[in-house]
């Protein structure tokens, strides 16, 4: 494996180009712009094609033709541009395209500040876009799991045919850690026959990708998909559990929100105190862990987010069933977490480590 | 005399389209071209939303549906990843002109290598019949029941005057189906377009002015003279560029 030390940004690019992407297409926004930076040279130097759109529209409607051609295709952007998005994946979803979406999140609602937040949690997760579809969401914490998660992402989006979304936030980003990057990916064609427009396998007859369906074939597809949703993707999440065994509070938090709140943890457990954490990998699928914990032993769980207020607490509170109280702790509009303010909080909560 | 068949890139079956509708004639005109240039398993159909979207269940190539006024920029994903493909967007007034205005701008400006047939009527025919950007003064539509009142809805846009005045185009040319003489020029404009493409000279547009006898209100016939009274003399057919005819 290559070791280098990278930006976030940088990381996913090289991550997604080893991973197979072929084409990317995005419009300038902070704090993003370093992924399309780093592919407009990248992806010429492995035969793929790099478009600067004239719009987030524009750049996800390239994506979703690139898709159809067979080749592994991403955008990236930053909240007020996957809101742009928003239209072309839905239409990814219909058309039953795979490509990948990353969110380099910033201060919301509106323009709302460059700085980063994890104000995007409810648009990821809920509505990507209109109509009614699910994307399986990845939030990594440190810049290996998102080389990881970005490297492998294709593999699900082409599995389920649809749009996967990696959501960052804009520390995640900027910051600069070693990573290690995983080899160039070997792609075999024949995979991509079913929505393949190349003729690359061989293949004679005509394709017809369609967003647009007869009313029956539509409820068909909408019912195989909520299959694919509800019965499949359950066994794709994935959390980091933290410190739980003995736990009587428990943190939940993903992203920078985690390594922030893990930093907390690590000094509240040297003053005595029985708190752990679970840190989402996987948004959507949410993952179960909160519904499996021994509610005879947790007297609370505390949502730590980037954003007021907190967008995964509706999540958390459907597996905790009233069983313990369910506190929340953020900072807002581009304003960070930090340590002392993370540690204050949690502290009141728990009573304890003052 | 060559026999008159069905190009191989229709369905068997009716277009869905109006009787007396231009579209069905546009179609077959590029179906009729794309024959004719041996491109049948090799042309690949961007369609768009609004009338042409039925274009989606009568075409027997490859075809992908694009979002409302965004086929330049899925055309140009394709195009992209495939060059030796012939891709080409079928696109309405609507779609193209208004709600896609900053994608034909920009995919035209890029130069981008496919050809875009743009099928004006100057109306939103699928919807039932609201202004167009295209829409000529005067002109009664169920959103202007007086008649397009340039003080509040401006003039019609001229997309082939716009596109050629950009530096990338390599061939703008504007065609009526309302006579014998435009089909058959239409003809060859769009294979002319066609053939540029393929030897990758660049970003080609040609435009049809087409009718539309239900949301006109006319019969199919009374629409070929409306056009030459009303819709020729203010978009004026021609061809506006051609690299190749400057060298």
């Amino acid at each position: 494996m290559e070791k280098r030390f990278m930006k976030g940004c940088e990381a996913i690019a090289e991550a997604a180009v080893r991973g197979g992407c072929r084409f990317f297409a995005g419009y300038p926004i902070t704090p993003q712009n370093e992924i399309p930076e780093y592919l407009s040279w990248r992806l010429p130097e492995v035969g793929g094609a790099f478009v600067q759109g004239e719009s987030e529209v524009a750049s996800i409607n390239m994506v979703y033709g690139a898709a159809a051609t067979g080749k592994r295709a991403l955008t990236s952007s930053s909240g007020p541009g996957i809101s742009l998005k928003a239209e072309g994946i839905s239409y990814l979803a219909s058309a039953q395209l795979p490509a990948v979406i990353v969110n380099i999140s910033r201060g919301g609602p509106g323009l709302g500040s460059i700085q980063p937040a994890q104000s995007d949690y409810l648009q990821a997760t809920k509505a990507l876009g209109h109509g009614g579809f699910r994307a399986m969401v990845f939030a990594p914490a440190t810049l290996q799991e998102a080389v990881d998660l970005t490297y492998n992402a294709w593999e699900y989006a082409e599995r389920d045919r649809g749009p996967v979304l990696i959501l960052m936030d804009g520390c995640l980003g900027a910051i600069m850690e070693e990573v290690e990057l995983p080899p160039m990916k070997e792609l075999k064609i024949e995979n991509t026959e079913d929505w393949d427009l190349s003729r690359a396998n061989g293949r004679t007859d005509a394709h017809m990708i369609t967003p647009i369906l007869p009313e029956p074939a539509l409820e068909m597809l909408n019912r195989a998909k909520g299959m694919v949703y509800n019965m499949m993707w359950p066994m794709d999440a994935k959390a980091e559990e933290y410190m739980l065994d003995d736990a009587e509070y428990v943190v939940v938090a993903y992203g920078i929100a985690a390594r922030v709140a893990k930093e907390a943890i690590n000094e509240l457990r040297a003053k005595g105190v029985k708190i752990g954490m679970i840190r989402p990998i996987t948004l959507y699928p949410f993952p179960k862990s909160i519904e499996n914990l021994d509610y005879s032993k947790v007297k609370g769980i505390i949502d730590i987010e980037m954003t007021i207020p907190a967008q995964m607490r509706d999540d958390i509170e459907l597996q905790v069933k009233g069983r313990c109280p369910v506190h929340e702790y953020g900072r807002s509009g581009g304003m960070l977490l930090d340590d002392e303010g993370v540690y204050n909080a949690i502290a009141e909560i728990t009573g304890g480590g003052n | 005399m060559p026999e008159y068949k069905r190009p191989s890139s229709l369905m068997p079956m009716a277009t869905g389209y109006c009787p007396g509708c231009m579209h069905a004639l546009a179609t077959r005109l590029v179906a009729d071209v794309i024959d004719e240039l041996n491109q049948a398993d090799n042309a690949i159909n961007v369609v768009s939303v609004g009338c042409s979207a039925l274009n989606l269940y009568s075409w027997h190539g490859d075809v992908i549906g694009a979002a409302h006024g965004r086929a330049p920029a899925v055309a140009t994903g394709i195009k992209r990843c495939l060059p030796e493909r012939l891709v080409f967007t079928y696109q309405g007034d609507g779609d193209l002109a208004a709600i896609g205005l900053a994608e034909i701008m920009s995919a035209a400006n890029r130069g981008e290598n496919f050809t875009v047939v743009f099928a004006n009527n100057q109306t939103y025919g699928m919807t039932g019949g609201q202004m167009a950007p295209t829409t000529l003064i005067g002109q009664k539509t169920t959103t202007t029941r007086f008649g397009r009142d340039p003080q509040t809805t401006g003039y019609p846009l001229k997309m082939c005057e716009l596109i050629s005045v950009l530096e990338a185009p390599v061939f703008v040319a504007r065609y009526a189906l309302n006579s014998p003489k435009g089909v058959s020029d239409a003809k060859k404009g769009i294979k002319k377009a066609f053939e540029m493409q393929l030897a990758g000279k660049g970003f080609t547009f040609v435009e049809l002015l087409t009718n539309c006898p239900t949301n006109w209100g006319m019969s199919p016939l009374d629409t070929l003279e409306y056009m030459n009274t009303n819709t020729i003399p203010y978009f004026q057919p021609g061809v506006y560029k051609d690299a190749e005819a400057a060298k």
